[in-house]
């Protein structure tokens, strides 16, 4: 953790609601570093990646990335922010009414005046290294899962970020594009020298790739390290969730008034059906 | 019971109401502005004007044209009475000019391309489009919902004035080949009693007004809509519900104030 | 859809609006009235016009031939002036008659002009001296009330 933060979040709350979602979350992510945060369904990771990325603002503690604080940006500098960060979203995203060529050449249209041959140059560029050149001319709707994620990776690293978010990248793939995504989650961290963040809940192929993870529940951070330091946590709640078991910390029972024994019997004596 | 839970639900919906109508307004306004943004494209309001005006437009030119020869029969037999079949072509362009002209095309416009504006905005927050936008760095307000408005804005006066034309044509080819008015005294009766500020370009502005309106309701609850599959069918529905009866209200208003 | 092809189906539908637009004004609308711009100017003074409208048609025969371009009160005679516009190729006799009718019961009004028998023609900007005023309903009905009433004494 000796290089520079990149990425530093101090004593964040945010609330949706009535419902808290994030209670106090210190965090700092080092330059050129891919970072994990993992935690159950609805525990506000994904909440975190918009907070980081300033779609969303916490009500209360301080947000800075690449030195700059979120909450003390107009909405012209958080928008030239935002041109070096790229983000993977859980379900791709595309651009239904573009093809692949133009969803990757969006931000690049949107942002610079290229020449038509220097753009197409770049998009190229970027739809090889997800080994997608060839379904360059496709449509969202006739690309299959995976491959619609890879171009949107390759959408979301175009415009070349300092910073990329990627939301549940493997949710929803089969196996083998679960694995080209994580090999090209490094390997473009990698060649572009960014700092990744990853929000997810597939804990091996997260650790396979990530250099440091955080443990998000009750929205606190419970448990922080690299992988095998996670692994070896001493924290029931991390265990439970890097090992998958059914009941713990996290209940199995969504909690309920009365106790199942009483219930059935009153249910019975009421002459109800169940 | 269910009636005297009416009186606290009104007024709950009312309340519920007024800031959704703050936040609609707002919405609005943000579009509106969103023109002169740097992210706002000429090429995207051609795109749009294309899917909301040319493809929109055989559909209203069979409305007009049965509008129009619904309104020459109509009007043939309630004047033939009083035998003042003569005033038939002022009937049908007055009717078509003044209300039907912009109130259909408004209708037909909310059930053609309002609902599909609703569903395309809300089924693209629902895939988190909007937000990979915002992501990007290109403001959604200015590269989708502005120049869908301002295509409406311009496309359903066109439309009126189209629908007026052909809807007119109708009312003729029923009133004068078939019923056998006279053609010169249905153009001369017409063009002296039909004035082109007062009757054409009010009715056009009506449409104007509509064009706004209905395009406003769409994007507006494709944009507030639940980001699921039920959430863009709920929001679709109640874009061509909420459309339609606001083009019906607001013709009174505007009657009330553009023809007295 | 090819960005060009989408740009020529929008020009063409605006064009579309705009000719509509024309038409509309044109056929349909008031600004038509250039119909017979290069009509000559005639005049008629009435003591009542009834509902006699600028652009009321007039007619010879039942033929139209003009119409009515405006209408003055002339402040001398307390007469009211209409000023007429009638095509150019049908030239009138100075000896002219002007009456105002009423097309059916209900319909509306305009003036007919009957030819006399004289050689001269009128010039432009002349004026009808002939003339028989709108016939005003409320008072033929009171004048035929009135008639049997005092018929019958």
């Amino acid at each position: 953790m000796a290089a520079e933060a990149l990425v530093e979040l101090e004593n964040v709350h945010f609330s949706r609601g009535p419902h808290l979602v994030l209670a106090g979350v210190d965090m700092r992510i080092p330059q050129g570093a891919i970072v994990s945060l993992m935690g159950a369904s609805g525990g506000g990771k994904t909440t975190m990646l918009n907070l980081m990325a300033g779609t969303l603002a916490p009500q209360s503690g301080r947000i800075r990335v690449a030195g700059q604080d979120l909450q003390a940006l107009d909405f012209e500098d958080l928008y030239r922010l935002r041109r070096r960060m790229g983000m993977l979203f859980q379900h791709s995203a595309l651009f239904t009414d573009f093809s692949a060529f133009e969803n990757v050449a969006f931000p690049l249209r949107r942002h610079f005046r290229l020449s038509e041959g220097i753009l197409r140059k770049l998009v190229l560029m970027k739809l090889e290294a997800v080994g997608l050149r060839g379904a360059a001319g496709l449509m969202p709707a006739e690309l299959s899962g995976g491959m619609a994620r890879r171009v949107a990776l390759a959408r979301a690293v175009v415009m070349d970020p300092m910073l990329i978010f990627y939301d549940e990248p493997f949710t929803g793939l089969d196996p083998i594009s679960v694995g080209i995504i994580a090999t090209l989650i490094r390997r473009l961290n990698d060649a572009l020298g960014a700092t990744s963040i990853l929000v997810s809940h597939d804990v091996q192929e997260t650790f396979s790739i990530a250099d440091y993870g955080y443990i998000l529940a009750g929205g606190k951070i419970i448990a922080e390290g690299s992988p095998e330091v996670l692994r070896a946590s001493d924290s029931e709640l991390a265990r439970q969730f890097l090992g998958g078991q059914p009941d713990g910390p996290v209940p199995f029972h969504y909690p309920a008034r009365d106790n199942y024994a009483t219930a059935l019997m009153s249910s019975a004596a009421a002459g109800e059906v169940i | 019971m269910a009636f005297l839970d009416f009186v606290p639900n009104l007024g709950r919906r009312v309340l519920l109401t007024i800031p959704n109508l703050g936040a609609a307004a707002r919405f609005l306004l943000r579009s509106l502005v969103a023109v002169i943004n740097r992210h706002f494209s000429i090429q995207q309001l051609l795109k749009q004007v294309y899917g909301f005006g040319v493809r929109s437009l055989l559909l209203m030119m069979v409305a007009a044209f049965f509008t129009g020869m619904v309104l020459g029969f109509q009007g043939y037999y309630a004047l033939v009475r009083f035998g003042a079949t003569s005033a038939l072509g002022t009937l049908v362009a007055l009717s078509l000019l003044r209300e039907l002209g912009p109130v259909l095309t408004a209708l037909l416009f909310a059930g053609r391309a309002g609902s599909a504006l609703t569903a395309e905005i809300s089924s693209m927050k629902a895939t988190e489009q909007l937000n990979a936008m915002e992501m990007m760095a290109v403001n959604p307000f200015a590269w989708v919902v502005a120049p869908r408005l301002w295509a409406g804005i311009i496309v359903v006066p066109i439309l009126c004035a189209i629908f007026d034309l052909v809807g007119i044509l109708g009312g003729y080819l029923i009133s004068v080949p078939v019923l056998g008015v006279d053609g010169g005294t249905f153009w001369a009766q017409m063009q002296s009693n039909v004035t082109f500020s007062g009757d054409i370009l009010t009715g056009l502005f009506k449409a104007l007004c509509f064009g706004l309106v209905v395009t406003w309701i769409a994007a507006w609850q494709g944009y507030a809509a639940q980001p699921t599959a039920e959430g863009v069918g709920n929001a679709t529905t109640r874009s061509v519900v909420t459309a339609s009866l606001a083009v019906l209200g607001l013709d009174f208003i505007l009657t009330a104030f553009l023809f007295t | 859809m090819e960005k060009r092809a989408i740009d020529w189906w929008v020009g063409i539908f605006v064009l579309l609006g705009i000719a509509a637009l024309m038409v509309l004004a044109l056929r349909v609308g008031n600004l038509s009235g250039f119909a017979y711009n290069d009509g000559y100017v005639l005049h008629a003074n009435f003591t009542n016009v009834g509902s006699l409208k600028v652009r009321s048609p007039v007619r010879l025969g039942g033929v139209t031939i003009g119409e009515v371009t405006h209408i003055g009160m002339d402040p001398k005679t307390f007469m009211a002036k209409v000023t007429m516009r009638i095509e150019p190729k049908v030239k009138l006799p100075t000896d002219t008659g002007a009456s105002i009718y009423t097309e059916g019961l209900l319909g509306e009004q305009y003036v007919a002009v009957q030819p006399g028998g004289m050689p001269q023609e009128l010039k432009p900007g002349g004026t009808i001296t002939m003339t028989q005023s709108a016939v005003n309903i409320d008072q033929l009905i009171g004048q035929m009330v009135f008639d049997k009433a005092s018929g019958s004494k």
